[in-house]
């Protein structure tokens, strides 16, 4: 079945890019391409927003705009603040294409950003773990476990500027963040570099504590469900978002409040 | 290796029996028995009607599932019970006589997690192998996926489950409660094709579905379809314009166009937060399993959805979808398998009792 799956059409000013677009991931909202901006020599990405054949067509056109002017709006803000995010390049909300009187999705075209997202350095360095822990001695295993918590703590500070700017991600997860880093290959990843926040779609403007700390507990269900081993440094995140942010407090008394609200949903027959 | 599943966290006694053979063969059902109790149109069930419904049935109900299956007692291993979450009352009269059955017949108890006998029941229907699963009824809401020896909540509801955000709405409406509020509102909502937006919430993984339900309880007070009386009245509405084949698109909405809308928004939701999980752990399989995921078109959505990222999805009918006994004996008996017993002391059931507290030691 997996394989007649082909990705839905292209929006017409990319259907005679050359070279054209290559398909990068599908995520659950979006498919990001790579692609050039202007001249071949400038990369960039391209997110396109099909419209999602499972929804009503009013509930579909509504929500597909409403988050692509969201998430344009929120990078070009976080841009000016100086936050690390792509910069937007071009975009439209009406995007010509697909097969239904012409409407095809959005798309929003972006800086390139290179490097590894963090799920997948996380997730090799969990494997690589998993199959030399034994062989290593307790120096050793305290270094990788600092290379993690080091970068785990850099996420931290990242997500308390993109707060500090009045922004929240709404979907943090480990695929939503960066490492901007010229890698070379071997078994585990280079956890150097600079943390890139990407995938604004759910984001929005807000600056209450009940948001912010919903965006740090999403991202720590998230590295507890995908990355077990990784787990336990979570404190290193709030270390380094209590760096970053000066008004963290609040916050993190507030994300207190979540995890327990999470937990005590009684979950009746 | 035999066991009795006993299942009695809602509103339906449920009893199943299931055989895992001890050649390594598939395992077999022999038997599925559910009585189920039903309130009449515009209430909700009690706690201790049920539990009082619950008494009365269930002798009945494990004598036709012993019979169905040809069981002698002395062929059972183990007897299986719903530990929780669910009501109280009701809980309490299924383990009652969970406990009778295992001091008279002295075979062992197995304390079973609802949810988990439910994604237990789905991968063995199905045959899904390492399927996102979307547990939707009508007091669960939650996006789940397996991990490392625990079945990991990614996504719930934030207040009420989307089951009962569609039960409360037939009550406001008057829709009948048999067989299932849910089933009624789908066959209502088949007949409206004006949608009318509605609140859309989704948080992150997770949704929240009690403002919907006010919103749309008020809109339906406000254009006068709440009660008994309007329910009749705007039913021949609904009759009279199935028969035309353009409806008046700016026309006030009838219940059924309610309803349709109130489906699409919800389901939407619930697909896009499963969809996103998938996403997220990088699985091409969904599984919905719960009383709401026999809801057809939840089942269309998500067939949709799987289809665009290359998938499948895997749904259950209403044998093994809405609570039953066979998914308690089916995870009781893995559970069983390696080696889980509950001490007789330790046969209590509880209300609250999260699917990731259960320790999965029979997947790798």
């Amino acid at each position: 079945m997996a394989d007649d799956y082909q990705p839905p059409a292209l929006p017409s000013p990319f259907t005679h890019t050359k070279p054209a677009p290559i398909l990068l991931a599908q995520g659950a909202e979006a498919h990001v391409y790579k692609t050039v901006s202007l001249d071949p020599s400038i990369p960039a990405a391209l997110k396109i927003r099909p419209s999602k054949p499972y929804r009503h067509p009013i509930l579909d056109r509504k929500l597909t705009r409403q988050r692509i002017i969201q998430e344009a709006r929120c990078l070009v803000k976080l841009v000016r603040e100086g936050v690390k995010v792509p910069a937007v390049l071009a975009l439209d909300w009406e995007g010509q294409g697909g097969d239904e009187a012409g409407w095809g999705g959005a798309w929003l075209m972006m800086e390139w950003i290179e490097g590894p997202v963090v799920r997948v350095v996380l997730e090799k360095w969990e494997a690589w773990m998993k199959v030399n822990r034994s062989s290593l001695d307790a120096t050793r295993i305290s270094q990788e476990e600092a290379r993690v918590r080091g970068l785990i703590r850099r996420m931290g500070s990242a997500i308390a500027g993109l707060h500090k700017a009045g922004v929240v991600h709404g979907d943090l997860t480990t695929s939503n963040l960066m490492l901007r880093t010229e890698q070379v290959e071997g078994e585990t990843l280079s956890m150097d570099g600079e943390v890139v926040l990407i995938d604004f779609g759910l984001a929005s403007q807000s600056t209450q504590d009940e948001d912010r700390a919903v965006d740090l507990y999403v991202l720590e269900r998230a590295i507890g469900s995908t990355h077990p081993l990784s787990e336990p440094f979570f404190e290193e995140l709030l270390i380094g978002y209590k760096e970053g942010n000066k008004g963290a407090t609040s916050t993190l008394r507030r994300l207190e409040d979540v995890r327990l609200r999470g937990r005590k949903r009684s979950m009746l027959g | 290796m035999i066991a009795i599943g006993m299942e009695g966290s809602a509103n339906k006694i449920a009893i199943g029996i299931m055989s895992h053979p001890e050649d390594g063969s598939p395992p077999q059902i022999l038997s599925n028995v559910r009585h189920t109790y039903n309130s009449p149109p515009g209430e909700g069930f009690l706690p201790k009607d049920v539990a009082r419904h619950h008494r009365t049935w269930v002798v009945k109900m494990v004598k036709d599932a012993m019979k169905e299956a040809r069981l002698k007692v002395a062929d059972v291993d183990c007897i299986c019970f719903t530990k929780g979450p669910g009501m109280g009352a009701p809980l309490q009269s299924a383990v009652m006589a969970a406990r009778m059955m295992s001091l008279l017949w002295n075979k062992p108890l197995v304390g079973v997690n609802h949810c988990v006998g439910h994604i237990e029941m789905g991968r063995l229907i199905t045959g899904a192998e390492n399927p996102v699963v979307l547990y939707v009824s009508g007091g669960n809401t939650q996006v789940i996926a397996y991990s490392a020896k625990r079945y990991r909540i990614f996504g719930e509801t934030l207040d009420i489950a989307v089951g009962n955000c569609l039960d409360r709405f037939a009550r406001t409406l008057f829709i009948p409660n048999d067989p299932f509020p849910g089933y009624n509102i789908e066959q209502l909502a088949k007949k409206g094709k004006r949608f009318v937006e509605l609140p859309y919430i989704v948080k992150g993984m997770d949704c929240s579905f009690s403002g919907i339900l006010a919103a749309v309880d008020a809109l339906a007070v406000s254009l006068g379809l709440s009660g008994e009386e309007q329910a009749r009245l705007d039913d021949e509405r609904i009759e009279k314009e199935q028969g035309n084949e353009e409806q008046d698109p700016d026309a006030k909405p009838t219940r059924a166009d309610l309803c349709f809308s109130l489906q699409e928004t919800v389901y939407a939701m619930l697909v896009e937060i499963t969809e996103r999980a998938m996403a997220h752990v990088g699985s091409k399989q969904v599984l919905i399993v719960g009383g709401v995921g026999s809801n057809e078109r939840l089942q269309q959505m998500m067939g949709i959805m799987a289809r665009d990222r290359g998938g499948s999805v895997f749904a259950t009918d209403e044998r093994y979808c809405i609570d039953n006994g066979v998914m308690i004996a089916q995870a009781g008996l893995e559970a069983y398998k390696t080696g889980f017993r509950t001490p007789l002391k330790e046969s209590t059931c509880t209300q609250r009792f999260r699917t990731d507290e259960v320790f999965v030691d029979w997947r790798d």
